[in-house]
């Protein structure tokens, strides 16, 4: 992630601290990702795509803007994507996932206060995101207290929009709610210039829907008695998702599944012998950066099937109906689809606990690890009632809280692997 | 010559280092020392003699003797809850606080001996490494600490948890010449108090036990059992219930 030197500079980057952290985050990629076995001879696009996103991907994205085209820059699974392409934009997800970005929000931010928003900021506060400089609009929601107040921060450096996504899911917070996106494709024709138009919205739609059948189709193998790829290397995937060109994503994404297809036709898989025990983790995301979780656990001997989380189904499920005619009809369906997404930040959150059970059924896992990143406390308070769902469905669970620094691996190591001992199987 | 009844359980912990033998069913060897920078070497040379069937280690160290001849790998959570269960059949709750951490297990009939566990987060607070530097802060030795929180006739509330916070606090409450054996008192109601909310979410279906060397601590034991409102039972050598287990998981 470190060999584009004349880009980072002419982008006014801090190049040598750029280095410093994305060196790191390099490493770390290599340590984890890399280092695993038996890897679908297909992953090697993923690979790029994460290794190219300070590189190949921003020269890209830089290139289409001098031609005329808006570079949207959002940090959260509620952004309808639909209209920022649509708009001939191109939107890609900025959520910091590396621990060495954090000091320098914390020159600013209190301590605690949850990696993901520190990391972001820390990037941002450091000039070592090449997003950046580029951005012709930032996107936030309002889907927790310290994002909520970080955007007041980042709104002073640029065009900054926030989406209002509302705590419950009645009549009036589906109307507040896709009074919302209406605004927002308001804001986006402003920043592009360009009027929204029925065709190229439809064309969007379906293509996000492709996008989401792709993924949706690789966690269905992930259900196969010998998953056909590692939790680690899906979510590789799943992060190459919220940077990457999305037709060429998707491409590639439906290519990988065939050769996945192929494993479990041959019974093929990561876990040879299959003993291994299958996880589920479910809640925060794990973002560009940050794969200590899915390594602590599949280095541990368990696979992860299934991540009920923004870097998992609540980025792909549920599709956005296709077809409706007009305007108003298709914003409309684009609003609906994007408020089924199981936030934690939602009162009450029946359907997301009524989700991760089914999940866990539907992917046969022997447990769930709930992954709540420190201070998140909407996950972390909400892992009570899932906790209690899940025992009540007969499924083990364990909470782990922790941020992105390696220091407490040794004490998560133990607790990962108790859990996987006491998992009767 | 290998005994063919000989089981090794070693508990490779944060401040100490524990080695049980066990034959028939029985402890017929332990030895307890300090973790130090060699105390790996010590263990090493006790696997060397081979003169045991199998060994399994558990504790922050277990993967160091894992590369190292044939000995297992077992958690300290499984370990625990085997050792506990092996020295008190009626056993449902295990509370063992450790030089690093603290655990509450849930004891059941499950593949690793236990049900449900729960820890303390990356912190020192609620574990033998506070107790430990609060000893020192106040001049006492461990034993010693322990003896004068139990003579105290009043408790010194302390009101924070950190490790460091506390350190001031009590400096300050020394520099005010406040009673010493208060203050200690105070400080392992502090523990009690962070232990507490651990052991409450879990059901205790039998007796409470504690392992840990800090089960060797008299008032400690006493606070927490005032705490839980429920007797708590102390083993003898409660330092070794990991390393029993760790022996009876060889022996599995």
């Amino acid at each position: 992630m470190t060999d584009h030197d004349d880009l980072l500079k002419e982008l006014g980057l801090d190049v040598k601290l750029h280095h410093e952290i994305f060196g790191a985050v390099d490493r770390n990629f290599r340590r984890t990702v890399l280092a695993q076995k038996g890897r679908p001879g297909r992953m090697a696009y993923f690979d790029g795509v994460i290794r190219g996103a300070h590189g190949e991907r921003v020269r890209e994205i830089a290139e289409r803007r001098a031609a005329g085209d808006k570079f949207i820059g959002t940090f959260c699974v509620y952004v309808p994507d639909e209209l920022v392409m649509a708009l001939g934009a191109i939107p890609v997800a900025l959520c910091g996932g590396t621990s060495l970005s954090i000091p320098y929000a914390e020159k600013m931010l209190p301590r605690d206060i949850c990696p993901l928003v520190k990391s972001t900021l820390g990037l941002a506060l450091s000039n070592t995101c090449p997003y950046g400089p580029i951005e012709d609009l930032a996107v936030g929601e309002t889907t927790c207290d310290a994002k909520k107040k970080t955007w007041d921060i980042l709104a002073a450096g640029g065009d900054f929009h926030v989406l209002e996504v509302p705590q419950k899911k009645g009549p009036r917070d589906r109307d507040l709610w896709h009074e919302e996106v209406v605004r927002f494709k308001e804001r986006l024709e402003e920043t592009t210039g360009r009027m929204l138009e029925p065709d190229k919205l439809a064309a969007a739609i379906r293509l996000m829907n492709r996008k989401r059948r792709a993924l949706a189709r690789l966690n269905e193998l992930r259900k196969a008695e010998n998953p056909p790829l590692s939790g680690l290397d899906a979510l590789v995937v799943m992060q190459g998702a919220l940077v990457d060109d999305p037709l060429r994503f998707s491409e590639n994404l439906e290519a990988l599944n065939e050769e996945l297809e192929d494993r479990v036709r041959r019974g093929a898989g990561i876990a040879t012998g299959g003993g291994a025990k299958r996880i589920m983790i479910s809640g925060c995301p794990s973002v560009l950066g940050n794969w200590k979780l899915h390594h602590l656990i599949e280095t541990a001997g368990a696979v992860v099937v299934c991540d009920e989380t923004c870097t998992g189904t609540r980025y792909f499920s549920a599709l956005v109906e296709e077809g409706g005619s007009g305007l108003d009809a298709q914003i409309a369906a684009v609003a609906a689809r994007y408020l089924t997404i199981d936030c934690s930040c939602f009162s009450p959150n029946d359907e997301r606990i009524a989700s991760v059970v089914r999940l866990a059924r539907d992917h046969r896992v022997d447990g769930v690890v709930q992954y709540v990143l420190q201070y998140c406390h909407t996950y972390n308070v909400e892992a009570v009632r899932v906790a209690a769902a899940l025992k009540e469905a007969g499924v083990p669970s364990l909470k782990i809280v922790t941020d992105y620094a390696e220091e407490d691996t040794g004490q998560l190591r133990i607790r990962v692997e108790a859990f996987l001992e006491g998992l009767s199987r | 010559m290998a005994s063919p009844d000989l089981f090794l359980g070693l508990d490779l912990g944060s401040r100490t280092t524990k080695v049980v033998e066990m034959a028939g069913g029985e402890v017929v060897r332990f030895d307890i020392f300090d973790t130090t920078h060699d105390s790996i070497l010590k263990v090493r040379a006790r696997l060397d003699r081979r003169d045991y069937r199998r060994a399994a280690a558990a504790g922050y160290g277990r993967y160091l003797m894992n590369a190292h001849l044939d000995c297992r790998v077992v958690t300290e959570i499984t370990a625990c809850a085997l050792g506990a269960r092996f020295l008190d059949p009626a056993a449902g709750l295990v509370i063992d606080i450790g030089g690093q951490d603290s655990k509450v297990i849930q004891l059941g009939d499950g593949p690793g001996a236990f049900t449900e566990f729960e820890m303390n987060d990356r912190c020192a607070a609620g574990t033998g490494r506070f107790l430990e530097v609060m000893a020192r802060l106040l001049g006492y030795g461990l034993e010693e600490f322990g003896r004068a929180a139990c003579e105290a006739d009043e408790t010194i509330a302390l009101s924070s948890m950190c490790t460091v916070f506390t350190e001031s606090e009590v400096i300050s409450l020394l520099a005010s010449g406040r009673d010493r054996k208060a203050i200690a008192r105070g400080l392992h109601q502090s523990v009690a108090d962070r232990v507490f909310p651990l052991a409450a979410r879990l059901e205790a279906n039998g007796d409470v036990l504690m392992a840990g060397g800090v089960a060797l601590n008299p008032c400690f034991v006493d606070l927490l059992a005032g705490k839980l409102r429920r007797p708590v039972i102390v083993p003898p050598r409660p330092q070794l219930v990991t390393a029993i287990g760790a022996a009876l998981a060889a022996a599995r």
